[in-house]
């Protein structure tokens, strides 16, 4: 079955030159890959779901068989980010972190950015992310984007480029921690050998950054979910564990004179840091949506007074629009006066007359996504779809335009990953996590998610993707 | 603590107790069926008596045959107190509160429901209908089913910090436990009733050192008491305060957690949960066993089943409920 046979033509692969060569990162991993033989491998890979599935790191799947509970899939064939690259990647998304707070900064406060005519005012104003309640905001020491998940893909030549930015509440971070420790368990031989830079501190470098967030002393967290029905479930609960800090639901939590409190058995306490994985819409219904059953009222007068400190600051999701990520690179020039060190995917906005007539002529090479979308939700691959999805997508966009943007399709970069019995390659991006406190921690490698099915390019765990450790070296 | 993560703590712990003496009367009313063969025709219905379930299990099944008073009791769906409805609620509880459970308690509790589960699915599917191959198995599952609950009290017990989690843990607990303690007392009411001259028979110790059993009392008994009597063991089970099961070392454990939540250590104003525990603790050992018997056994029982029930929502109400 293995490796021997693997082929990635065509195509920038992690493990594989295009001669068919290994590449030196993944050395050491593919020998000994080998050596174990696949009847050893699939063995391991067994054993490390079974790890999983007792964990409890489950989804719950309902269909026809009622309901049943899976593992997220996870692939034993780590992916390795060479360290030399590494170092690059490092520092473009601190840079990228940096200008895209500086902008939020802006946009709530002078907006000079909009008055120099760098972006055009009716795009941030019409962004559903853009809260004109938050607009005069000064968040806990001007920062706004305390936790960032940025997706990269590499395309066909191998350079990484920056799909989008996460902003708001993006996940995963708990299926890195967890993924590490299955395979320490799994292949430990590797790890002996190995320099893999450490992931296991990511929760305390997070709580350290919440609490930067207050000048109180020995405050106190709470992570807020959404409750137990949510997706993301595990991982808030996780977190919190790890951290040590309660994890609240928004019917623990109640305002009093602009405070918050939840509610224990010795009567109410008040909380200093919120760590929040609810959409900034459903936090306050007297604030945003009024029909919002998960939110706390008053919370966010509470904030705007500077009684407790919410993470992230309510309003960042203006920043992760996906026309406004198209505007990324000059955000970043306008502000630290630098090119960005990692590009940005081509980008057309269907608002722009001449971008929007070339999107409905090509829709059938390109990846269309509703601006606000996400999830692998709200979107069109074009090589992929039929002839009438095209046309009816074409409507879509005709009757929106400025909530629709359209890149080409790019050809990630595969994996070999273990399919059943064999190894095949398959396409993988790349979510690292960043935190912004007193200073910006990057942690090294992140979510590596694998679109499992043939062919496919959507890695989403909602659509069927994996997932694999990923390793920075040295 | 949060209010909400007092409740769910209580509760997990209430019903993994529960499944565990389910398990127990399960299996001892079964391994008595063995040895009573054909003597004793009606041997499983007093059990679906003893839990309260009684109207429940008439709705869904027409005879009290030991294949559908063990199905009713392990597997049921529609019985919230069968085995695994209980697993299913106790990892629930689990699940949100798992920030404040250790990660070694939270796999033993989700690996014991995965066994459950997966027994569960492979009874429906191969002897849904027939006794034979459940019978069978029937031992183990539920020895299984007992040791699991065992580890995750001992691997709470060391994994842990002793604060107020454990506390509203042993609450649940020990509140659950002396409820079951009376209803297996009480299991020999039903049985005992049809005829007055079995007293002192084969039969009569048999089912009364079943009791025993079902409370895993049998041994410490033994070591305490010469021979099977009946006022000797209800004594062990309501009086004895230093056996875990017997209903007056629960109602201890419960005051002493009670104390510790709220009481005079963390300077808070007593409280009526904490109240009724400990005069109801005062009138237990006060009591001795002939006075309970002038009572009558069965009426005492249902008095002791009362005063938990008003024990249980006053702490509902001080401390889930704000």
């Amino acid at each position: 079955m293995f490796i021997a046979d693997y082929s990635a033509k065509n195509i920038y692969d992690e493990m594989f030159s295009n001669e068919g060569f290994p590449r030196k990162s993944y050395d050491f991993v593919k020998t000994k890959m080998e050596s174990l033989g696949g009847i050893e491998l699939l063995k391991r890979s067994s054993s490390a779901e079974r790890a999983l599935m007792s964990l409890g790191i489950t989804f719950t799947l309902y269909g026809d068989g009622g309901e049943q509970e899976r593992i997220m899939p996870f692939d034993v064939i780590p992916r390795i980010v060479p360290s030399e690259e590494w170092i690059s990647i490092e520092k473009g998304l601190k840079q990228r972190i940096l200008a895209l707070n500086l902008f939020l900064n802006d946009i709530y406060g002078e907006q000079k950015i909009l008055k120099d005519k760098i972006i055009p005012r009716d795009i941030i104003e019409s962004s559903t992310g853009f809260l004109k309640q938050c607009i005069g905001l000064k968040p806990p020491k001007d920062i706004w984007i305390h936790i960032t998940g940025t997706d990269l893909v590499r395309d066909g030549a191998g350079k990484f480029h920056v799909l989008e930015d996460n902003l708001r509440c993006p996940s995963g971070v708990s299926y890195v921690l967890e993924n590490r420790e299955v395979m320490k368990r799994t292949f430990p031989e590797l790890f002996e050998k190995l320099t893999i830079r450490q992931v296991y501190d990511y929760p305390y470098h997070l709580r350290s950054m919440l609490e930067n967030l207050t000048d109180v002393s020995d405050p106190v967290i709470a992570v807020w979910t959404p409750g137990v029905y949510n997706s993301a479930y595990y991982e808030h609960s996780f977190l919190a564990q790890k951290m040590g800090v309660y994890l609240v639901e928004g019917s623990d939590l109640v305002v009093e004179n602009h405070k918050v409190y939840m509610k224990t058995t010795k009567g109410l306490r008040k909380v200093d840091v919120v760590y929040r994985r609810i959409d900034d819409t459903f936090m306050d219904p007297s604030s945003f949506r009024e029909d919002s059953l998960l939110g706390v009222k008053g919370i966010f007068e509470a904030y705007k007074r500077g009684n407790v400190a919410l993470a992230n600051a309510p309003g960042t999701g203006v920043a992760d629009d996906k026309v406004i990520y198209s505007y990324v690179p000059k955000i970043i020039k306008y502000y630290l006066g630098e090119d960005s060190i990692i590009p940005n995917v081509p980008t057309y906005l269907c608002s722009e007359d001449s971008d929007l007539k070339y999107v409905l002529d090509n829709i059938h090479n390109l990846v269309v996504k509703a601006a606000n979308g996400a999830g692998g939700y709200g979107m069109i691959i074009g090589p992929k779809s039929s002839k009438q999805e095209q046309e009816d997508f074409k409507e879509l966009i005709k009757a929106d335009p400025r909530n629709y943007i359209a890149q080409p399709v790019l050809n990630l970069s595969t994996v070999p990953t273990l399919i059943s019995d064999k190894i095949e390659s398959r396409h993988v991006d790349l979510r690292p996590f960043i935190l912004y406190g007193k200073d910006i921690y990057v942690m090294p490698g992140g979510l590596t998610r694998v679109a499992l099915r043939k062919g496919s390019l959507v890695v989403n765990s909602s659509q069927g993707g994996g997932s694999k450790d990923t390793w920075v070296l040295g | 603590m949060l209010s909400r993560v007092a409740e769910s703590v209580f509760w997990m712990n209430r019903y993994i107790e529960r499944a565990e003496n389910y398990s127990r009367f399960i299996d001892v009313n079964h391994q008595l069926s063995l040895d009573l063969n054909e003597e004793v025709p009606n041997q499983w219905l007093p059990l679906v008596h003893t839990t309260g379930d009684y109207e429940l299990f008439a709705k869904k099944y027409a005879e009290p045959s030991p294949v559908n008073v063990i199905r009713f009791m392990t597997f049921e769906e529609e019985n919230p107190n069968s085995i695994f409805q209980c697993l299913s609620k106790a990892r629930e509880n689990a699940r949100t509160i798992r920030e404040n459970i250790s990660t070694s308690m939270w796999e033993v509790l989700n690996e014991f429901y995965l066994y459950v589960k997966d027994y569960r699915k492979l009874y429906l599917e191969t002897n849904g209908d027939h006794g034979d191959t459940l019978s069978m198995g029937l031992s183990d599952f539920l020895s299984t089913v007992r040791k699991s609950c065992q580890s995750f009290y001992g691997c709470s017990d060391a994994t842990i910090s002793h604060d107020e989690v454990w506390n509203f843990a042993l609450l649940g607990r020990f509140l659950e436990r002396a409820d079951k303690t009376t209803r297996i007392l009480d299991m020999k009411y039903f049985i005992l009733l049809p005829s007055v001259h079995d007293v002192g028979s084969t039969l009569d110790l048999l089912q009364w050192l079943s009791l025993l059993k079902s409370a895993s009392a049998h041994e410490m008994y033994n070591r305490r008491y010469k021979k099977i009597d009946p006022t000797d063991i209800a004594e062990f089970l309501i009086l004895n305060d230093t056996f875990p099961r017997s209903i007056i070392f629960c109602i201890q454990e419960m005051q002493e957690a009670l104390e510790k939540i709220s009481g005079l250590k963390e300077g808070l104003p007593r409280n009526s949960a904490q109240d009724a525990t400990t005069v109801y603790l005062n009138r237990l050992r006060s009591e001795n066993i002939k006075s309970i018997f002038d009572k009558g056994l069965h009426e005492y029982l249902d008095d002791i089943q009362i005063e938990l029930n008003q024990i249980g929502s006053k702490i509902v109400e001080r401390f889930f409920t704000n």
